[in-house]
This record gives structure tokens, C-alpha cells and sequence, in this order.
């Protein structure tokens, strides 16, 4: 049985800190097959997956490539000398330099051009991977791109392909022929494997022999795919709805109650049949209608890529409409996820983080005495901790760094407050703290447009629930169940 | 654990050196330090050489206003244009090119202008060397916008058009009539700007050095169009995602203004100093003027400070290498360390707070 596993993973625990990533996790995967590893985000697919091409070391368990055991300390370098090639969600190409270059790329000794045209040329005769050579990255699209990835392993002997995420930045047809493609790889290599990491339900039944589901760090189902069904493999990847958060089991009985009293008011954000496209002009979300009425909270429930970031851009007025109608009020508040890059100055004080929130329309001169008053008394009402309103906001804990950019997004009492990932990073009390301060929003009468990558925070806050899946809005009725399978794309 | 021991430190550290005249005694220190030290490692008495440079920088009223001052005037101008585009985060290095070119359309106005009186031909003539530094600067500015190129790249490739172009300019075009100097033809009286004081060679662009740097340093501070740059340079992602801020229409103006204030120090060195446009007009003032706004901490009135000492130890190194022997390119050198200690200084306690965080 063994010799007939390309990979083979037994017993693999890894902790960061504080956090349990994986917990006895078994991965095996059968030479001549396409194993597909299925979990939500952070889930522990891609960390399990950099074990096996050494990228993470293993804090207990065995990587075995084909039939060898690695023992540590394994590198990549050793990866890819054993057979193993990964192609990442984010390409690890050099956009300057050219295909033939990036191939070349770690290999050893004299880079000579008219050898590697000739190697790609012939995998792209035997594989059918077709590239120029000759091709600067950056002007391939990303199709193009992901195929240099793979040639790339492929130069290197990979016999074992670990793809993660690959579709995610591919449309439907590519999608489609690169999953042929890794079929057509294993069928002519009885020997040779792929691993694909993917949250797409569909992509796994249809494509793959065996399925491998991960739950929080744990290995939750395992077997054939034709055992499994969407239905089976939603409930896998998202549990039985148990109640594992503790925020969860204080806030949920509260959003209940409130959910009667939704209803009465008029829209803030409506939108009609939008299309939005990234700066790289990708259709990121199709024909999306939704409203947001003021005093509710509605959440975006999504798998990472499906189109949430443009969507919630968008009715920022951050990003423009392609196509469709879309009415929300110029001054919306937007909190986006990633506070140090994008919404705190963290070499300046706290007062001119707070005058940041109008720096684009205001004019003459700046009341820095007011501001500062203001900030104090905003650090003061939503007990944000800092010793002054002129200390830097890097001094912050990340907790009260969130705490003040939710009260300066709410500062001047906005029709409509967009989040997204607001808890992110943060503990257990910092989390409670700023659910409590949406809600507050919520009440206040705002139209509140929430998206988190973790469903049961959606499900905790939102008084409606949207999933988005692949960049098409349904709304769903707010139960876990249900939300999870619209998200996931299961019927 | 560390982390009580060895925060307290860091608002000390801060709270001494506040105060403006501290951190002039500091650095005035530093570089004396630094001085000493390498005049005793290359075998010079530094008794004699310290004499000559006090001599030839304040030794006498002439030396301070003539000597110190006059240099102090294009360093403070450009050290200003370049701090600026540092706060709006561009590293523009070419101060030097934008200086050139501010300088050679001045030149070529006032050559044009023979006949106009010098109550409106030497504004405009500023004006436009204003003017041409600020398209210049615009060269890069556009480069960025439209091709991505970087600015540090571009601008320092600007230099040398620009000096090549001046080049050309006084063997061409620009050359004085009888054709043997490669220069242009000297300035009238009249179109010359005003000295200050009688008997010195110190002219009114000293007042609008410091009116400019005061200017702008309560325009950064104090007025919205300043904080919408200082916000682009601290964090041009914010900016836009939580203030709205045009951010390539902010860079854009903070170019065409950085570019603006080196092109005035090519005028007002033409019209105040050289009367002629040759080459050299310029001994690297847009090179040093990256080191003066760096120890200035980008501050525009800081900017003034240190525009005049190193406006000292250029004129003074003058008169150490005349009067004691002492290589000028000593005081490159001093100038050099003095940049690498205040930036190492400035980032160490801020990467140790970072670490123990």
C-alpha cells in the first residue's frame, strides 16, 4: 500500500504561538490520482501542504515522498529534489525577467537562453503547456502566468504537483481546462500525483479521485470522491454548527432578539444588478442586488476570492461600477481589513489619524486644537486605550487600534459603515469589543455592510445574510447550514 | 521582558534633544567631533586646521554674510525642495538638475530682456526659472505616473540632461557675444539682485530662503493641502482608502512645487551670486541639499539650520585647504558621516522599540 503513495503525510502537528494549526493530521495521497484538500480558510490546507515541500517544519509527524521518508531538516530545495513542485496562490515569478529566465531561476551553473527555449519548448510540446520563452512575465495574463508556474516545476522533474488554490484567479474556461490538464498529468504518469488545495466543492467532486477534508487543523473526512456528495462535504468543511466560538455563545441570543424589530426602515444601499472589475480589470462580481437598510447589519458570507473586496469597494465608491445601478450615500464610512496598510497613519498622532477620515475634501487650515478635543473625547466614549491623543498610533495595541478606527469611522455619525474583517488578529475581549461597537452602530440607526472570513462572525452580527459565491449575490435566510452551502456554490 | 528597561529611555532620549537649540548644539558637536577625529587620523593639527575653517566660515562679517551665507541661500532653497518631496514620499534627487534648469532660464529671459526695466524683468525672470524647475521635476513626476519610473531613477538621469543641456546652452544659443568663454553674457547691474548689506556679497535671497522655508513649514503644519502631502508620505494607501486623498494628484503638485523651489535657487544664484551661466554654477548645492533636509529631519525651518552649517564647513573647509593644507574633500567626508550617524541614530532606537514591542 505504501509504495503506491506518491505523498504521504502521517501525524503532522504544527502550533504558531498560541494557535493549534494542525493536530494529527493524515494525508495519503495515491500515485496516478488528483487528491483534492478541502477546507475553509484556515483550515490548515496550504501550511499542511508547505510541510510537505518543506516551505514549514513539522512540529511532530512523517512527510514520505514516494515512497522515501524525508527527514528533517527538510527544505524546499530537497522538495524539489525528491519530486515535489508547488505552484502558490501568489506566483513566486520574477514579472521583470522572462519565461526562459524565471525557469532558470535557482537552477545551478550557466544560464544559457537557447537550452531552456529548448526545454520549454518541449514540455510545451509534450504537456501541451505552450509558452513563449522569449515572454516578459509581466505582460503574460495570469493564465500564462500559472502556466510558467507549473512548467517551471515541471523543468525540475516534479512528479508530484501541489496546486493552491489554482482556479481562484482563473476565469470559468481556464479554470476548467487546467483541471483537464492535471487530469491528462496523472493519467500518462501512472506514477506522478497532483494535490490540489481548493475551497471549491464542485472543482473537488468533478476532478478529483480522492478527497481530503480539513476542519480547523483537523483532518475531518477522508476517502474516495465519489463517496461524497456537496452536501456531505459543506457539512464536513464547516462543522455540525456547534457553537465553538465563545464570543458566539454570548452575542447570538442578543442578535435574535433584535432581528424582529428589522424592517421598518428605508434603504441606504441599494444596488441593481452591479458588475464590478478589479484594477486588473477582472469581473470580480456579476449582476449583484442587494439592499442595505439603515439600522441592520448585513453580512457578505464568502470564500476568500469570490469577489467580496470589490464588492464592498464598490458601495465604498472606492471602486467604479462596470455595469448596473448602484445608489449609496457619498460619506460612507469604510473599515477596511488591513489596518496598518490601509487606514492608519502609524508614525502620527492619534488626532491626525482622526483628521486622516476627511483629508481628501477638506480645505484652509487645520483646527488642531479642536481635533485634538475631539479625539480625547473620542478615546474617552469608546474607551480606546492610549495615553493621550497625541501619542503615535503604532504605540496602540492592535485591539484599541481597531476600537479607534471604528470610532473614527463613526465619528461623525455616517449614513452607512462598510467592514470588512473586523476582527482580524484580535483576542477574544477586542473581538467582543467591536462586535459591541457595530452593534451599537447598528442601533444607532446605520446601515451597516459587514463581510468576515469567518462565518460565524457573519452569522453573529448580520441581521441578514448575502452569500456571496464566485461573484453572484444571493441572499439567504440566516441559517449556518445553508449560508455555508450558498457560499461554497453547493445547491 | 526587557521591555520596561528599555522604554523609558526612548522619551528621554526625545525630550533632551526637543528643543530646537538643543539639537543645533548636538549636531554642531557632532560634526566638530567628527572633524577632529579624521583631521588627527590623516596627521593635520587640528588647532590650525579649526582655526582656518572658523576663520574662513565666521571669522569676520565679511566671511559669515560672504562666504557661509552665500552658500547657505541655494542649499536652504533646494534642502527645502527636496524635504518637501520627501514628506510627500518621492525621493527626488534631482534637485541639482532642476537648479540648472531654473538657472538657464533665467539666464535665457534676462539675455531676451535687455530693454525691459528690471522692476519686472527680474520677477519674471525668477518667476520663470521657477517655472522651468517645476517642469523639470514635472519630466519625473509624469514618468512616474504614466510609466511607473521610478522617481529616484528618473530624476538623477535629469541631472545630467540638464547639465549637458546648460552645457550646450553656453557654447550655443546662450554663448556671450564674443564666443570664447562657454558662458553667458554677464548680468547688467541692473538685473543683478540687491545685496543685502553694503560691502558683502549676501543678496535678498537670503529673505526669500527663509520667508520660503517659514512658509512652508506653517503650510505643512498648519493647513490642510500640507497634511493631505504629509498624509501621502507617510501612508499613501491610507490616505486614499480612509481620507479619499487624490494621491497622484497630491505627488504630482508635490513635484511640480519641489522641482518650483530648486529651480528659484538656480535663479537666485544666477541673479545673486554668478551674474553668468556657465557649467558650474553649481558645486553639487542639489546633491548637498538631499543631506540638508535629512538632517533637518524634514523640518523646513530645520532646513535653514542646517543649510548654514554646512554652508560653513563648505566655506570654511575652503580656508582650511588654503590656509592649512587640508583637503576640501575632507569636509565631503565629515559631511558624509555626519548623515550616516544622525540616520543610523534616528532609526536604532526606533528598530530596538519596534523589537521589544
Amino acid at each position: 500500500m505504501t509504495a503506491s503513495l506518491a505523498l504521504s503525510l502521517r501525524g503532522i502537528h504544527k502550533q504558531f504561538g498560541a494557535v493549534r494549526a494542525l493536530h494529527d493530521v493524515t494525508l495519503a495521497v495515491r500515485a496516478g490520482t488528483v487528491h483534492a484538500l478541502l477546507g475553509e480558510n484556515g483550515a490548515g490546507k496550504s501550511t499542511l501542504m508547505r510541510i510537505a515541500f518543506g516551505l514549514v517544519r513539522a512540529d511532530r509527524g512523517t512527510v514520505d515522498v514516494l515512497g522515501t521518508t524525508c527527514a528533517p531538516p527538510f527544505t524546499p530545495s530537497m522538495a524539489i529534489a525528491a519530486g515535489v513542485g508547488m505552484v502558490h496562490q501568489h506566483f513566486s515569478l520574477v514579472s521583470a525577467m522572462t519565461v526562459s529566465e524565471n525557469i532558470a531561476l535557482g537552477s545551478q551553473g550557466r544560464y544559457d537562453p537557447a537550452t531552456v527555449h529548448a526545454q520549454v519548448r518541449r514540455i510545451g510540446e509534450r504537456t501541451g503547456l505552450v509558452l513563449d520563452p522569449n515572454a516578459r512575465v509581466s505582460e503574460l495574463p495570469v493564465s500564462a502566468q500559472q502556466r510558467c508556474e507549473i512548467v517551471k516545476a515541471l523543468a525540475r522533474d516534479a512528479r508530484i504537483l501541489i496546486l493552491d488554490e489554482p482556479t481562484a484567479v482563473l476565469a470559468p474556461d481556464e479554470a476548467q481546462a487546467l483541471l483537464a490538464w492535471l487530469r491528462t498529468f496523472v493519467a500518462e504518469h501512472p506514477s506522478h500525483a497532483v494535490v490540489l488545495i481548493t475551497h471549491k466543492l464542485r472543482d473537488a467532486l468533478a476532478m478529483a479521485d480522492d478527497i481530503t477534508v480539513l476542519r480547523r487543523g483537523e483532518r475531518v473526512a477522508a476517502g474516495v470522491a465519489h463517496t461524497f456528495t456537496e452536501a456531505s462535504l459543506a457539512d464536513a468543511m464547516l462543522g455540525p454548527g456547534e457553537r465553538t466560538h465563545a464570543v458566539q455563545q454570548e452575542v447570538m441570543p442578543r442578535v435574535d432578539a433584535h432581528t424582529d424589530s428589522v424592517g421598518a426602515h428605508h434603504n441606504v444601499i441599494t444596488a441593481d444588478a452591479i458588475d464590478v472589475r478589479d484594477p486588473r480589470n477582472v469581473l470580480r462580481v456579476r449582476g449583484a442586488s442587494f439592499t442595505v437598510r439603515a439600522g441592520e447589519i448585513v453580512g457578505v458570507a464568502a470564500v476568500e476570492g469570490s469577489g467580496q473586496h470589490e464588492l464592498l469597494r464598490a458601495v465604498a465608491g472606492m471602486l467604479s461600477i462596470a455595469n448596473g445601478r448602484l445608489s449609496a450615500p457619498s460619506d460612507i464610512a469604510f473599515v477596511p481589513e488591513d489596518r496598518h496598510r490601509d487606514a492608519l497613519l502609524l508614525d502620527a498622532s492619534l488626532t491626525e489619524n482622526l483628521a486622516l477620515r476627511d483629508a481628501g475634501t477638506r480645505s484652509g487650515r487645520m483646527e488642531w486644537r479642536t481635533l485634538a478635543t475631539r479625539t480625547a473625547a473620542l478615546l474617552t466614549k469608546r474607551d480606546v486605550r492610549a495615553r493621550d491623543a497625541q501619542v503615535n498610533a503604532r504605540t496602540l495595541s492592535g485591539g484599541n487600534q481597531q476600537k479607534f478606527i471604528l470610532a473614527r469611522a463613526l465619528d461623525d455619525a455616517p449614513p452607512a459603515l462598510i467592514v470588512e474583517n473586523p476582527t482580524r488578529g484580535l483576542d477574544f475581549r477586542a473581538t467582543a469589543d467591536v462586535h459591541d461597537a457595530l452593534r451599537d452602530a447598528r442601533d444607532a440607526g446605520i446601515a451597516v455592510l459587514l463581510y468576515s472570513s469567518d462565518l460565524d462572525e457573519v452569522l453573529a452580527l448580520a441581521d441578514r445574510v448575502l452569500a456571496l459565491h464566485n461573484g453572484v449575490v444571493h441572499e439567504v435566510p440566516r441559517d449556518r447550514a445553508i449560508v455555508g452551502r450558498a457560499m461554497l456554490g453547493a445547491a | 521582558m526587557d521591555t520596561p528597561i528599555a522604554a523609558p529611555s526612548l522619551p528621554v532620549r526625545v525630550a533632551v534633544l526637543r528643543s530646537p537649540l538643543a539639537q543645533a548644539a548636538a549636531l554642531t558637536a557632532l560634526t566638530l567631533g567628527v572633524l577632529v577625529t579624521l583631521l588627527l587620523a590623516t596627521g593635520h593639527d587640528p588647532g590650525v586646521a579649526l582655526r582656518a575653517l572658523a576663520r574662513g566660515a565666521f571669522g569676520s562679517w565679511y566671511a559669515f554674510t560672504s562666504a557661509t551665507l552665500v552658500r547657505a541661500v541655494p542649499l536652504a532653497l533646494t534642502g527645502l525642495a527636496v524635504a518637501l518631496a520627501f514628506r510627500a514620499g518621492l525621493l527626488n534627487i534631482g534637485a541639482e538638475g532642476q537648479l540648472l534648469a531654473g538657472a538657464a532660464a533665467t539666464a535665457a529671459v534676462l539675455g531676451a530682456f535687455t530693454s525691459v526695466s528690471a522692476v519686472i524683468a527680474l520677477p519674471v525672470a525668477l518667476l520663470v526659472g521657477m517655472i522651468c524647475g517645476a517642469l523639470w521635476a514635472g519630466m519625473a513626476a509624469l514618468l512616474r505616473q504614466r510609466f511607473g519610473v521610478l522617481e529616484v531613477i528618473s530624476t538623477i538621469m535629469l541631472n545630467y540632461v540638464a547639465l549637458y543641456l546648460v552645457g550646450w546652452l553656453v557654447r550655443g544659443p546662450l554663448q556671450e557675444p564674443s564666443r570664447i568663454y562657454p558662458q553667458s553674457e554677464g548680468l547688467a547691474r541692473a538685473f543683478q539682485l540687491p545685496t543685502l548689506f553694503t560691502g558683502t556679497r549676501l543678496h535678498v535671497g537670503l529673505v526669500l530662503a527663509v520667508g520660503l522655508s517659514t512658509l512652508a513649514w506653517w503650510w505643512l503644519r498648519s493647513t490642510a493641502g500640507g497634511f493631505r502631502l504629509r498624509t501621502v508620505g507617510m501612508n499613501p494607501s491610507a490616505a486614499f482608502t480612509i481620507g479619499r486623498v487624490n494621491v497622484s494628484r497630491v505627488s504630482v503638485w508635490a513635484f511640480l512645487v519641489s522641482g518650483a523651489l530648486a529651480g528659484l535657487a538656480g535663479a537666485v544664484e544666477l541673479t545673486g551670486v554668478t551674474y553668468a551661466l556657465y557649467e558650474s554654477i553649481s558645486p553639487g548645492y542639489g546633491y548637498t541639499a538631499i543631506a540638508v533636509a535629512l538632517l533637518a529631519r524634514l523640518n523646513p525651518l530645520g532646513v535653514l539650520g542646517t543649510a548654514v552649517l554646512f554652508g560653513a564647513l563648505q566655506a570654511g573647509g575652503n580656508a582650511m585647504q588654503r590656509d592649512a593644507g587640508v583637503p576640501i574633500a575632507l569636509v565631503h567626508v565629515v559631511e558624509a558621516i555626519i548623515i550616516l550617524l544622525v540616520i543610523a541614530g534616528d532609526r536604532l532606537p526606533a528598530t530596538r522599540a519596534e523589537r521589544s514591542a
